[in-house]
């Protein structure tokens, strides 16, 4: 009975598992001829596990309910909400990868399959109840990113950033063991709940070391500064549709991760970290916010853009509380969709040769030669910069309200000032597109599926966005209501 | 619906239509709709004047809007109607009106005129608000936007430097005297707790001879309160010490120097102090003071009026020195004849500035009055109106007879300042008769200088220029003329081409349009009759003022009763005056360059105006530009910008490249980051 039940609540990822591993045989077998098919069939997968996923998230599950295999794994609204975000990401990394890999001539079968695994992981992570579960996400996740950072094998851009990704993502996973056997020493239970349970009153020495070797390893998936290094590289050497996957579903993932292991496992220490996660998001706020100003690469650009909003989302998770939280998922699901349209924006950029462009002086003048496509980014640029009417406001807005809330004023002070100098890049490529001289090199065309993503984020990101305050604001209060059950 | 709402608001909503409209209505819609819509306000303004005049009408205030409800400081948009509004009410209505009309020949070449239409109304709405206003505040929005107006209007051919500068400096010399008047309603305020001006008024008697502590003194509160207030009246009204914008205001058109410079901004600061008059008569150290600083303009603008070429020049200190008039008559008491004077000088002052437009428009805007002469059988029209300007002005009339208007007015400010028979008032009494004199001169003057004697117009280059086009040279730099109104005296005048041998230079000076001549005819009937007809009521009838303004009989009385030789003073004074310039510019037109040289030092004060100007160059203008670099160079970019916006771009921009430095590409490095991360983040939570 108890095992059926668990199997049930692990439908999504069943029907990732077992459909990626029937594409991946199809994959084998048809080869690289079929590899369109076969992402047309992943992005069914993500859109099947998608539906089956979204009654848990509108009937606001949580409790004992959703705990699968012994509470090792959590199928609660939480889980769903950030779920729902990742599958969006995954069949967006999708169905803009075919054209992007076909000028290459390297789009290959493994693409999807691997990206199906990658989401597979992702999906894992957000749902662990547990801190094996926590790790076997985490690392199902890695491995396919690995090898996706890496996929267009002949670059060299390419290659190295696989391989930088591979060696600090090892670095970061012994962290993260080693934070993890400590807890388990100090607690003697992997499971969240055994740990929160453990944890109170006066933290010992090695528990400290274990909460912070936790939270550190989890830091470097969602690229908080100091463990942020690796981002830029990886994001410019990765194939842009991987970068695009990079910057929205694992940051989802270890977030929503981030956010269990801190507030449910860690919940009663919030003190004790609160000051690290502070820390951690001034300085991504700030080195995001300085990085980006000297870049001449867009996706470099995007890169310490993505950083400096890790900062913002952590501003809500230093606050510890549910509103807190609430206002972190708003963000999250904001910054997807700016990541997504950035980044297809970015993709859209070719020249005659239909070669990438990434240069951000190529985009000079391309509100006049590419009318439809500098508007586009002009929304997403001032979005992210977080200027009203547009809909990046509105996120920035709900997490300062929080930390407001938390009585944490300086915090949120510090945040919006460091959100004054991140609007000075942004500012800075809407001031190229505009008002520079055109250089005429954006000329390629772009497919259908592309316009389609590009037309629907700064749809979402224009001030329409505000109409979905409401069913945001519900959808994410149930998703993080379900985190603090425990306490 | 009250006939004062259209008065005032029509002007207005021209404005807007006709600022707004511009180039899209074009320029013959706009100005029929801002002159319509004074000549509205003007028909409207005489029944009520006239309702006044038969004391049929009874002053009313007809409520607008709520403005201001905060705390116990509360004042409405209202419009006050009594005999003192109604007076300026004709004359602004009456004088705007005509101004508009008559812009329609003067303006005819300019690109730019629904912008000059429009300005002119809103001008009159906001000086009809000004007079209109039934608390200090409103009076203040009023003044403030007559003060606008002006600085719009004298800077309206912006393309001028000259222009540009006259119109900053009206603005900020109107701003010292703002300040004064500013302070003046705030002590209102304080001192009385309200800014209705009905209730201040009836309030003041009861602060008589209280004090207040000023700038560290115990002082009179009601002086103290009355002298804030004249100052901002000095600013307006162009008086001794705040005068020196009001000659360079003359760079603006001439229609601007007749309505704005002439009848009726310059005199608000006059219809403040009658308007407060029940206030200043509760100050004698503040009437006193008024008193002096009028008979010292008075006297002070004449005799630098004596000594000007330009035309228009001439005209302004000759309106400076009748301020002067009215402001002394206020200090001595007589308001009722301050007023008299206003309403008379509107139309004659107006006159002969609409008339000098006219001969500047016939002499193709040659302003210099050496270079005119001979223009009485050329442009006989515009003579006879100067003519009548200058007979009102000169005070021309008959001892028991009655006269022109000025003869009217200007000798009953001099009589009343006689009976007074204070030590002030004698002396506000001799300095006047003194500038009588000095005004028949100098108006007479330019009368001989322009419309007597030979043509000496050859060496103008106003004239040669309009020979040279008329003869098909067409000259690029002239496609605008009235830009070019006043330029060019400094340079050496040539010999022309053809010398016609009778010094015109072969050109025609020919008669102003009609749209021109209507508005000259008008006031100089207004200029010969004003002061006959008004004169009984306004100097001696209480019914007319209906408490007004502070109505002193007893003053009337003594009047009438001076001795026979200080009502003759102003006629002798003015026969003089005509005589030495009938000598000097008729007679032997040599004698006034050699009296200029014999004199050498005196009339080199009077030609430079006192050195006014070089003073407060010295005194004010050049240490506030070092005060104002300094700050700009020290304070601003020294402390604000370099430890501000430049100081925070400059850490960002060194953070950036810090990063750059940090992201080095090794993966080393980056390693070594994280654990020092971890490293650090744990050290900070164990202590």
């Amino acid at each position: 009975m108890e095992f059926a039940q668990s199997l049930r609540l692990i439908l999504p990822e069943e029907i990732l598992s077992i459909g990626g591993l029937v594409l991946l045989l199809a994959a084998a077998w048809l080869g690289d001829k079929a590899s369109r098919a076969i992402s047309i069939a992943s992005v069914a997968l993500l859109v099947a596990a998608a539906a089956v996923t979204v009654p848990t998230l509108s009937g606001g599950a949580m409790g004992p309910d959703t705990q699968a295999f012994l509470g090792q794994f959590r199928a609660d609204a939480f889980a769903a909400y950030a779920k729902l975000l990742i599958y969006v990401s995954g069949a967006a990394a999708l169905m803009i990868a075919p054209r992007f890999f076909e000028q290459f001539r390297a789009m290959r079968a493994e693409y999807p399959v691997l990206l199906v695994f990658a989401v597979l992981g992702t999906g894992i992570m957000v749902s662990a109840g547990d801190l094996m579960t926590l790790y076997i996400g985490l690392e199902m996740n890695s491995l396919a990113a690995y090898v996706l950072a890496s996929f267009l094998r002949v670059d060299n851009r390419s290659a190295e950033a696989g391989l930088k990704y591979f060696v600090l993502g090892a670095l970061a996973s012994g962290i993260l063991l080693y934070g993890m056997s400590l807890t388990y020493g100090f607690t003697g239970t992997t499971s969240f709940a055994g740990i929160h349970a453990a944890l109170t009153g006066q933290l010992s020495t090695g528990a400290l070391f274990g909460v912070i070797l936790v939270l550190a390893g989890l830091a470097f998936k969602i690229s908080a500064v100091p463990f942020h290094m690796w981002t830029p590289d990886v994001y410019e050497g990765a194939p842009t549709p991987v970068t695009m996957f990079f910057s929205t579903a694992p940051k989802v993932a270890a977030i929503a991760l981030t956010m269990r292991v801190a507030l449910e496992a860690f919940g009663n220490q919030a003190d004790a970290w609160r000051q690290v996660v502070v820390f951690a998001a001034l300085a991504s706020i700030v080195v995001g916010a300085l990085g980006a100003i000297g870049q001449s690469n867009i996706k470099r650009l995007l890169a310490y853009s993505s950083i400096n909003n890790v900062g913002f989302i952590l501003v809500g998770l230093a606050t510890a509380t549910q509103a807190g939280a609430s206002a972190m998922l708003v963000y999250l699901a904001i910054y997807v969709m700016m990541s997504i349209g950035s980044f297809v924006a970015v993709l859209m950029l070719r020249d005659a040769e239909s070669n990438q462009i990434e240069s951000i002086a190529s985009m000079a003048g391309l509100s006049r030669t590419r009318p439809l496509l500098g508007w586009c980014l002009l929304v997403m640029m001032l979005s992210l910069a977080g200027i009203p009417p547009l809909f990046g406001f509105w996120g920035k807005l709900v997490v300062f309200r929080a930390a407001v809330d938390a009585d944490m004023i300086a915090l949120a002070t510090l945040a919006i000032v460091g959100s004054v100098i991140s609007a000075y890049y942004y500012l800075m490529v809407c001031k190229t597109m505009f008002f520079d001289e055109p250089a005429d090199q954006v000329k390629g065309a772009s497919d259908w599926a592309h316009w389609a993503l590009l037309l629907i984020a700064t749809l979402f990101n224009s001030p329409l966005g505000y109409l979905l305050t409401g069913w945001f604001d519900n959808l994410a209060g149930k998703a993080s209501a379900a985190l603090f059950l425990a306490a | 619906m009250h006939p004062i709402l259209i008065i005032v608001f029509a002007p207005l909503a021209a404005a807007i239509i006709g600022g707004l409209g511009n180039k899209a209505l074009g320029s013959t819609v706009v100005k029929s709709i801002t002159t319509g819509a004074l000549f509205l306000s003007c028909a409207l303004s005489w029944p009520i004047f006239l309702g006044f005049l038969g004391e049929s009408y009874t002053p009313t205030v007809v409520p607008v809007l709520q403005w201001v409800q905060s705390g116990s400081l509360s004042f409405d948009w209202a419009l006050r109607v009594d005999t003192l509004t109604a007076v300026m009410l004709v004359v602004i209505t009456t004088v705007s009106a005509l101004v508009h009309l008559y812009s329609w020949g003067y303006m005819d070449e300019d690109p730019d005129q629904p912008r000059f239409f429009a300005y002119l109304s809103l001008f009159t709405f906001a000086m009809l608000m000004l007079v209109t206003a039934d608390n200090l505040v409103q009076m203040f929005f009023g003044w403030e936007g007559v003060g606008l107006a002006s600085y719009l209007l004298i800077g309206f051919w912006f393309r001028k430097p000259s222009a540009n500068k006259a119109a900053i400096k009206a603005f900020v010399v109107n701003r010292v005297g703002d300040l004064g008047f500013m302070l003046g309603i705030f002590g209102t305020y304080l001192v009385f707790g309200t800014v209705s001006i009905p209730e201040i008024l009836a309030a003041a008697p009861g602060m008589a001879g209280s004090t207040i502590g000023f700038l560290g003194y115990r002082v009179d509160t009601m002086d103290v309160l009355c002298i804030l207030l004249f100052i901002g009246a000095m600013g307006k009204s162009a008086q001794l010490g705040l005068h020196t914008w009001l000659p360079d205001a003359m760079e603006g058109p001439t229609p601007v120097s007749a309505l704005i410079h002439a009848a009726t901004m310059v005199t608000a600061g006059v219809f403040m102090v009658c308007r407060l008059s029940p206030m200043f008569e509760t100050a004698p150290i503040a009437l006193m003071f008024v008193t002096f600083i009028g008979a010292a303009t008075c006297l002070f603008a004449a005799t630098v009026g004596t000594t000007q070429w330009d035309i228009k020049r001439v005209i302004a200190y000759s309106t400076c020195s009748q301020l002067g008039y009215m402001f002394f008559a206020a200090g001595v008491g007589a308001y009722n004849a301050a007023m008299f004077h206003l309403f008379t000088h509107a139309f004659f002052k107006a006159l002969l500035f609409l008339g000098a437009g006219s001969v500047i428009h016939a002499m193709h805007h040659e302003q210099d009055m050496r270079y005119y002469g001979g223009l009485r059988k050329r442009i006989p029209l515009t003579f006879w109106a100067m003519m009548a300007g200058t007979l009102a002005i000169t005070g021309v009339g008959i001892y028991e007879v009655g006269g022109f208007a000025g003869y009217h007015s200007k000798d009953a400010i001099l009589e009343v300042s006689w009976a007074r028979g204070t030590e002030i008032s004698h002396f506000a009494f001799w300095l006047g008769a003194f500038a009588a004199l000095l005004t028949s001169f100098y108006s007479w003057r330019l009368i001989f200088l322009t419309f007597f004697g030979k043509p000496r117009w050859a060496e103008s280059e106003h004239i040669q220029h309009a020979v040279h086009d008329a003869h098909g040279h067409a000259d690029s730099e002239h496609d605008n003329p009235p830009a070019q109104e006043d330029a060019g005296h400094d340079v050496a005048h040539h010999v022309p081409h053809s010398d016609h041998g009778d010094g015109t230079a072969g050109y025609h000076p020919h008669e102003s349009p009609l749209t021109m001549l209507i508005p000259l005819g008008v006031l100089s009937l207004g200029a010969v009759f004003a002061g006959y007809l008004f004169n009984p009521q306004f100097l001696n009838s209480e019914g007319f003022w209906k408490g007004a303004i502070f109505f002193n009989e007893n003053l009337m009385h003594a009047m009438h009763a001076v001795p026979l030789w200080v009502k003759l003073t102003a006629t002798v004074v003015m026969l003089i005056g005509f005589g030495i310039a009938w000598l000097g510019y008729i007679r032997d037109t040599g004698m006034p360059e050699r009296a200029a040289r014999q004199l050498g030092p005196v009339y080199s004060f009077l030609f430079n105006k006192w050195y006014f100007d070089e003073l407060y160059h010295f005194l004010f203008v050049r240490p506030a530009f070092w005060l104002g670099r300094k700050f700009w160079k020290v304070g601003d970019q020294g402390i604000i910008d370099r430890f501000g916006p430049d100081g925070a771009a400059r850490v960002v921009a060194l953070g950036s490249v810090g990063n750059t430095r940090v992201q080095s590409g090794y993966l080393t490095t980056y390693a070594l980051w994280m654990l020092v991360g971890v490293v650090g983040a744990i050290t900070w939570v164990l202590f």
